[in-house]
């Protein structure tokens, strides 16, 4: 339950209001190992705690990525620390996007918004293990072009004939050439065998609503369908009670969760 | 359900202040019942002496008040404001300090050597809370490691309760009245015949323990007038909750309107959790000293009640009286059991008694029982 | 771009009617497209056709004064595109722009209103379709009107 002070080695803005920052583990004998989904407590000095997921590499520990918005004292904290100062890290806690079991099936990956950060070490994995899964299709939503985070990766990734990508954002001038539009529009530009696909989601909790009813349209298995939830959460460990979705604790259980047990409460309201 | 007689025994009042003594030289500190700010608190207690004698209280929704009974009872009381949460899982609690460095800051852990403690008068239904607070911080994934040390430091002489609070209903939870487990040495107060105590050992050092103060092998009589303490009370219970699919009637109920009504009375004011022996929630609290060389991590207990419980950045998740009433009680006697095999809720009443607009657990769960099913508006 | 693009009575919007449905919708029919960047729709203009999108994409403008073009929302293969022939006055009320190069049927909007144009009469198949387009449409709308990602600030 200590976070463990870890040096800047740099950080790189992203958006506006995220950047992402990567600490250094060399002191780490193996690095800083995690499987795509998890998260760490980010401790500022004196200002509090934060949960941000890992949006590494995970077949490379060495370096240890997080990708971070600015929306509160604490993170706004974390901004301020920069290159060569320390945040403290603990973690990496809860449950990890299904890879394996995602095996030999169709992958469509949906992010929307920061919900690309902890899916970026997914997409990392599918690439790597390409030849393990079938058709891998990347869904990315951001409110305008200068929302969208990895813009160069993502680029590159579009490029890669490995993956289908295709990026939307919700509102564009006159300079941007690619898609406008909410998320779940772009499902039916995906190739994927429905009963055999898995989809892996993160974004706003109204944006994943929306898109799983596409997928259950589309004839996409509930139990195949895996959420990233977020909730106020001050220990990761499921002592503290805060994250509670009724019978669930989102730190320990999920932050990933299969849409077989989200959806008895998550169209409930204030759960 | 009757136990044999061997094992049991018979301690006088002078035995107990004995045994007590006897804790205390072996540097064992009394936590007990004693009479303060107008209630029987469990607080540090010297022996017999500041055991609430001849004290009892009327418990109702709302409503606690101390009285007297003329027989001088060492324990003719059922529970008070506290169980014995404080003392386990710290209402306030550093959790590390961290210095200021030339290079970033270092972080130094606390190293505490908790009090051992022997809780003197603990009720069933306050060690089956203890057994359930166990769950959440022992067994799951990880330990807390304060929770951890001060759970193994504890020495429990056990009182199977003479009489039932106005508010109890451990019979309905399968709590108590009479104490099964998690004791050294379990009391029974025998007051017709002459003051005195039937002891069970619950353990080896509790055998010891008996053994060493010179209790006497009890007879059939004490034996059976001990078992007719405990089911008289069993049978005066103050309250009951029917827990049949308990589970399912919440789950299948979080729209129903019965959440609104108890809104309109909830002040969200926390009392009810914070009484309740099985809350665990926390919340931390980030400090630095002025010249910001040294910060400190607190936590202290935070109750589903407050907005900031599911502050996101943004606002809060439960944001109406509704929800966080809603979160409590499901939580309490539903998504307790999916989450630790269990019930939260142990029956000990003292959510009602000390709910300052007298909310009923017990009266929720039966309204909501009689209407299964209803929706709004309908 | 190897394959030819299918037929009229294979295109999403028509697909699984009758011939003689898809006969009485696609009385006037025509084969057009626009090079990137072309104005497909232009708002003021006459609204005289139901666009099927073939290939390629487009993007429903509004130019907002001080701001210039804002692109509302995408159109793409397999999408229908204007909608303004329904009701008087028969006007466009969007830019749409060919953001790729676009191939399309338009179809001519006197016939699809059908003989009379004060009184519409559609034909039921296509007024189905119609609505359904116009459901789904609006779901994105009060999606993206939701600003999600921002919702959270």
């Amino acid at each position: 339950m200590m976070p463990e002070p870890l040096r800047v080695r740099s950080l790189r803005r992203e958006t506006a209001d995220t950047f992402t920052v990567s600490l250094d583990v060399s002191d780490r004998p193996g690095g800083f190992p995690f499987q795509p989904g998890q998260f760490n407590m980010l401790y500022a000095f004196g200002v509090g705690e934060v949960a941000i997921s890992i949006s590494g590499d995970p077949a490379r520990p060495g370096e240890l990525l997080h990708t971070i918005r600015t929306v509160g004292s604490v993170t706004e904290a974390l901004r301020r620390v920069g290159r060569g100062g320390r945040m403290g890290v603990r973690g990496p806690y809860g449950r990890p996007w299904p890879l394996e079991q995602a095996r030999g099936l169709d992958v469509v990956v949906v992010a929307g918004g920061l919900g690309l950060a902890p899916l970026r070490s997914a997409i990392l994995h599918l690439l790597r293990h390409r030849e393990a899964y079938g058709r891998v299709s990347v869904l990315v939503g951001a409110r305008t072009p200068e929302g969208l985070l990895y813009r160069r990766e993502l680029d590159r990734w579009r490029a890669d004939p490995r993956l289908k990508v295709l990026v939307t954002v919700d509102q564009a001038g006159p300079e941007w050439k690619g898609h406008v539009g909410v998320v779940p529009a772009l499902l039916r530009d995906v190739e994927m065998e429905p009963s055999r696909t898995v989809a892996l989601m993160c974004g706003p909790e109204v944006m994943m609503r929306f898109t799983v009813r596409e997928l259950e349209r589309q004839g996409v298995p509930d139990s195949r369908i895996h959420l990233s939830l977020e909730r106020n959460m001050k220990c990761a460990v499921g002592f503290c009670g805060h994250c509670q979705l009724v019978p669930l604790f989102v730190c320990k259980d999920g932050p990933v969760l299969s849409y077989d047990r989200l959806r008895p409460f998550i169209n409930l309201r204030e759960v | 359900m009757p136990e044999a007689v061997k094992e049991r025994f018979v301690l006088s009042v002078e035995g107990l202040e004995a045994l007590l003594v006897a804790l205390r030289g072996d540097g064992w500190r009394l936590m007990g019942p004693t009479v303060r700010d107008g209630a029987i608190d469990h607080a540090e207690i010297r022996g017999v002496v500041d055991l609430p004698r001849g004290m009892t209280e009327v418990q109702e929704a709302g409503t606690y008040r101390l009285a007297r009974r003329e027989d001088g009872a060492l324990f003719g009381y059922s529970v008070g404001p506290r169980s014995w949460k404080h003392l386990l899982f710290l209402p306030k609690l550093r959790l590390f300090r961290a210095h200021r460095q030339e290079e970033g800051f270092q972080v130094e852990p606390e190293s505490t050597e908790p009090p051992r403690l022997a809780l003197i008068g603990a009720r069933s239904c306050d060690l089956h809370a203890i057994a359930v607070q166990d769950r959440t911080f022992l067994e799951g994934p990880y330990k807390d490691p304060d929770y951890a040390a001060r759970r193994e430091r504890l020495f429990v002489v056990a009182v199977n309760c003479g009489q039932a609070g106005g508010t109890c209903f451990c019979v309905s939870m399968k709590t108590g009245p009479r104490v099964t487990s998690g004791f050294d040495v379990a009391l029974t107060e025998l007051l017709e015949g002459g003051h005195r105590f039937l002891a069970e050992p619950g353990s080896e050092r509790g055998a010891a323990l008996l053994a060493r103060v010179g209790a006497v092998p009890a007879g059939e009589p004490d034996a059976r007038a001990a078992d007719a303490v405990v089911e008289r009370t069993a049978r005066s219970m103050g309250r009951a909750m029917d827990t049949t699919d308990i589970k399912e009637l919440l789950y299948r109920n979080l729209e129903h309107p019965r959440w609104d009504n108890v809104a309109e009375r909830c002040l969200g004011c926390t009392n009810c959790t914070l009484v309740c022996p099985t809350c665990f929630c926390s919340t931390v609290e980030d400090t630095t000293d002025l010249l910001g060389g040294v910060a400190e991590r607190w936590r202290r207990w935070d109750s589903c009640f407050t907005l900031d419980h599911s502050h996101l950045h943004g606002g809060s998740v439960r944001h109406a009286t509704r929800s966080r009433y809603r979160q409590w009680l499901t939580h309490k006697v539903a998504s307790w059991w999916d989450q630790f095999g269990t019930s939260g809720c142990t029956g000990c009443g003292r959510c009602i008694t000390w709910c300052p607009v007298g909310i009923d657990i017990t009266e929720e769960v039966a309204a909501i029982r009689a209407t299964d099913g209803a929706r709004p508006g309908a | 771009m190897a394959s030819p693009l299918p037929p009229l009575e294979e295109h999403p919007f028509l697909r699984g009617l009758s011939p003689e449905q898809v006969k009485a919708i696609a009385c006037d029919v025509r084969e057009v497209s626009f090079p990137a960047g072309a104005l497909l729709l232009r708002e003021g203009d006459e609204a005289h056709s139901l666009f099927l999108l073939r290939s390629g994409r487009v993007s429903l403008e509004l130019t907002v004064p001080g701001q210039g073009p804002r692109q509302l929302e995408s159109l793409k293969a397999g999408d229908i595109l204007g909608l303004s022939w329904l009701f008087p006055p028969y006007r466009w009320h969007l830019d749409a722009r060919a953001v790729e190069p676009v191939e399309a049927f338009a179809l001519g909007a006197a016939c699809l209103r059908g003989p009379s144009p004060e009184h519409p009469v559609l034909e039921p198949a296509l007024a189905m379709r119609l609505l359904r387009q116009l459901y789904e449409r609006l779901e994105r709308v009060r999606m993206q009107r939701l600003d999600v990602y921002e919702a959270a600030r």
